[in-house]
């Protein structure tokens, strides 16, 4: 392999990382507390079409970001309206909130289709840029959101590993009996959980429209969502091995996209399903590992003490 | 007598439940340096007398003193934060979390960023001065039962609770550990604590109490000062005089000479061991039709994977079973089962109920294809024969309505006893069969193995209670890690020979 496509495939790796990452973050934030949203992709959806929409309207990108980021949270108390306070089935109230998402995002993004927007302002450090291996890719050259994105994995773990709140947290997803003996209200974490969770998600659905393709089209995500949620298996549960996942399937993504570029033989098709066929394959591979990681009450209904 | 103020006083608490009376007048003092223990059968009202003074329940009338003081506890959460921990039977643990986060979970005071290592030095430091040694990174699920207490009473202690509830402690211990508990008991109260001890031991109670109260139907029956209780004196006060005659003399062997022919045969039987179970090696044993073999042993020793693998759970990786003279060793169970082998496991509620499924429900399970009807389930037949099963060991029977799950400890005992026992089974497997149930529960229990053993059953007693053993048991074999290291006679053990092997301090001897 060149190095020119090693380093096209690093870089594009990091950038369709980014929004893999904050996606992963939060669905790992939701799991720990012991749900499971299938609708992250809907979530990212929303982020995308509402940060758009937002950003053409204003021509502010900020403004977009901040209103994706809300969306994102509004969507995930929805979600917890129904599962936590409700005390509805998880698994079809996630894929009700996804098929929820994709036309609610389809509906906001309309109107701006083919809109041309500024998206998030870019930054390389001026050394950097010097150097003539990075001059020749965008290595260096990223918007806020990917600049933090290492920082806020490491924001995530030190909030669940180091915090009474993720000590909160963490307990209602392994026994929200004994999180509630213990003084807690197992309700009130899984709503804040949520709330985190919804706001990484949107992050991560505007990152896909105000930085990396500065457009909004339908079903834009293709299963990034999903993705995410395999990822959080992948990273067993942890904030800082979703970097490394993220990394990995962000580059399985831009090794297919150079390949194209560079008019393989392979068909275009079976290079499309890389990310996917990698996501089969990690769950193939931590089948069995997956069991010991899991938080113990995850996708369970908790219907209080008695 | 002693003037200081008991740290915490009942007077006068009442509480019923529909029509059911369950505590009446119950004055009850607890004294800083003091174990007291609350004796009773089930059922007695020791369990809603800690539930009124933990705050989970609020009587009709009475009243609580805190340091003479008048308190009212709504919940726990108030009680918690006036110096009241408890025990529970069930523990509140949490596997996938270490020691250390299990106890700051339970902190009141905890920082909103807090240092895990400092509340793993105060765990080390309350555990070196109260013999609660325990390793505060250790996950949970590695730790032993007798650990996982001794987690529980730390979070109590770093919790500055001054009076401890313990319900039923012992319940889930092997004899040393308990004996170990005891020690924790006497350290605390040197330092001022003051311990509820709930039990329906007697042993026990005599072993570590400095005062003890009786319970019977609600009412509280007299109480002991140290050194004033006998085992006669107490059993005459939980049961009233009349129960002592109906007891059976356990000196008198009246078990028949044992046929010749082995109703279960091991021959060199092993079974390797993976993660906390212990191997099995080969083992050789022989139960007679008409005969009782107990098996003693400490807690960990291979009793659950000896009684798996009677019943086909687990697979032989050597040797042979042999089943009334078949090599049964790659059977089924549903083929031991219709052999007629009864089982009465460790944990009746994970390994021998569907917790969700009615009782009634749970009584057809494992029946085989007894109560088939066409493609329906005789359910008429199934009651009248579990009913008069249940009538046979002089248990109520229970509602069937409601989910297993919904049940009592005791209860799901006797339960799983009745409908294992209902079918005159040629071998029977009980695994600790009389661990939490009450006197008389336990001594209609052995009293049905008793008879069991008389019409010809073969009888495997896994017990951890020496002295239900030697009252029970036709042969004594002991079992020490996997293997088989002691085997006596009726009559021919002594109790320290005996616990010298258990405890591996011994080599194998054959009486």
């Amino acid at each position: 392999m060149s190095t020119t496509l090693m380093l096209g495939v690093l870089a594009g790796a990091i950038l369709s990382g980014t929004s893999l990452l904050y996606a992963t973050l939060g669905e790992t934030i939701v799991e720990r507390s012991g749900l499971v949203n299938l609708g992250l992709e809907g979530i990212l959806l929303i982020g995308a079409s509402v940060g758009f929409s937002v950003t053409a309207v204003t021509g502010n990108a900020w403004l977009g970001l901040g209103a994706a980021a809300a969306a994102g949270c509004l969507a995930n108390l929805l979600f917890g309206w129904l599962v936590v306070t409700r005390k509805a089935n998880q698994l079809a109230s996630g894929l009700a909130l996804m098929f929820f998402g994709f036309g609610v995002s389809a509906l906001v993004g309309a109107p701006h289709v083919g809109a041309v927007i500024v998206g998030l302002p870019k930054w390389r450090p001026a050394w950097l840029g010097a150097q003539s291996w990075v001059q020749a890719t965008t290595l260096f050259n990223y918007d806020l959101l990917t600049w933090l994105a290492i920082p806020a994995a490491l924001l995530v773990w030190w909030c669940l590993f180091r915090t009474r709140w993720g000590l909160g947290v963490r307990a209602v997803g392994e026994s929200p009996g004994a999180a509630f003996a213990s003084g807690r209200n197992p309700a009130a974490l899984q709503f804040q959980a949520l709330s985190a969770g919804g706001l990484l998600g949107g992050l991560a659905g505007a990152h896909l429209s105000l930085s990396l393709t500065l457009t909004w089209a339908e079903y834009m995500t293709a299963g990034r969502g999903f993705i995410a949620i395999a990822l959080v298996i992948f990273s067993k549960w942890n904030p800082l091995r979703a970097v490394a996942g993220a990394l990995l399937f962000g580059g399985a993504e831009a090794l297919q996209l150079q390949l194209q570029a560079r008019g393989s033989l392979i068909s275009p098709f079976l290079l499309d399903m890389t990310p996917y066929l990698l996501t089969l394959l990690v769950l193939l591979a931590w089948g069995g590992a997956r069991r010991l990681a899991a938080p113990a009450s995850l996708g369970r209904t908790f219907y209080g003490s008695d | 007598m002693n003037p200081v103020v008991p740290l915490l006083e009942v007077r006068a608490i009442t509480k019923r439940y529909g029509a059911v009376t369950a505590n009446e007048g119950v004055d009850l003092s607890l004294r800083g340096g003091e174990v007291h223990a609350l004796l009773g059968e089930n059922g007695a009202g020791k369990s809603t007398l800690s539930k009124v003074i933990y705050g989970f329940t609020r009587p009709d009338s009475g009243e609580l003193f805190l340091e003479g003081q008048p308190v009212v506890f709504p919940s726990p959460r108030e009680a918690r934060a006036a110096g009241i921990g408890m025990v529970f039977q069930n523990f509140m643990l949490i596997p996938a979390l270490s020691v250390a986060e299990n106890i700051a979970l339970f902190l009141a005071d905890l920082p909103p960023v807090f240092r895990l290592k400092a509340v793993g030095r105060q765990i080390r430091e309350f555990g070196e001065r109260f013999g609660l040694v325990v390793d505060p990174s250790a996950t949970v699920r590695q730790l032993a039962v007798g650990d996982l207490q001794k987690v529980e009473i730390l979070k109590l202690l770093l919790g500055r609770a001054r009076v401890l509830i313990f319900d039923e402690p012992t319940k889930v211990l092997a004899p040393h550990e308990a004996t170990a508990l005891f020690q924790v008991f006497a350290a605390l109260k040197a330092e001022g604590y003051a311990i509820l001890f709930i039990t329906h031991k007697l042993r026990e109670v005599l072993a570590c109490a400095d005062r003890i109260t009786v319970m019977r139907q609600g009412r509280v029956q007299g109480g002991f000062g140290p050194g004033e209780a006998t085992v006669e004196a107490l059993v005459s006060m939980m049961f009233g005089e009349q129960d002592l005659a109906g007891r059976p003399d356990p000196e008198a062997p009246t078990s028949p000479p044992p046929s010749s022919r082995p109703t279960l045969e091991l021959r060199g039987a092993s079974s390797p061991g993976t993660g906390s179970e212990t191997a099995l090696k080969g083992l050789d044993l022989s139960i007679r039709a008409g005969e009782i073999v107990g098996v003693a042993g400490v807690s960990g020793s291979g009793q659950k994977e000896l009684g798996d693998l009677i019943l086909g759970l687990r697979p032989l990786s050597a040797g042979s079973k042999w089943f009334c003279g078949v090599d049964a060793s790659h059977w089924s169970i549903a083929r031991m089962r219709e052999g007629g082998v009864a089982f009465v496991p460790e944990d009746p509620l994970v390994m021998a109920a569907v917790p969700g499924m009615s009782v009634r429900e749970n009584l057809v399970l494992g029946t085989g294809r007894r109560y088939w009807m066409d493609v329906r389930i005789d359910w008429r037949r199934l009651e009248a024969a579990m009913g008069q099963s249940f009538r046979a060991l002089a248990f109520p029977v229970p509602r069937l309505d409601p989910p297993m799950g919904a049940l009592s400890g005791g209860t799901l005992q006797r339960v799983v006893i009745a409908r294992e026992m209902a079918h005159a089974p040629t071998l029977v497997v009980a695994l600790y069969p009389t661990r939490g149930l009450d006197v008389r529960s336990t001594t209609s229990v052995r009293d049905l193995l008793r008879r069991a053993r008389d019409g010809g059953s073969g009888i495997l007693l896994i017990s951890e209670d020496l002295e239900e053993l030697a009252e029970m048991s036709d042969r004594l074999l002991v079992l020490y890690g996997g293997a088989l290291v002691g085997d006596f006679p009726r009559g021919q053990w002594q109790v320290e020979e005996v616990g010298h092997l258990m405890t591996g301090s011994k080599e194998t001897v054959h009486g």
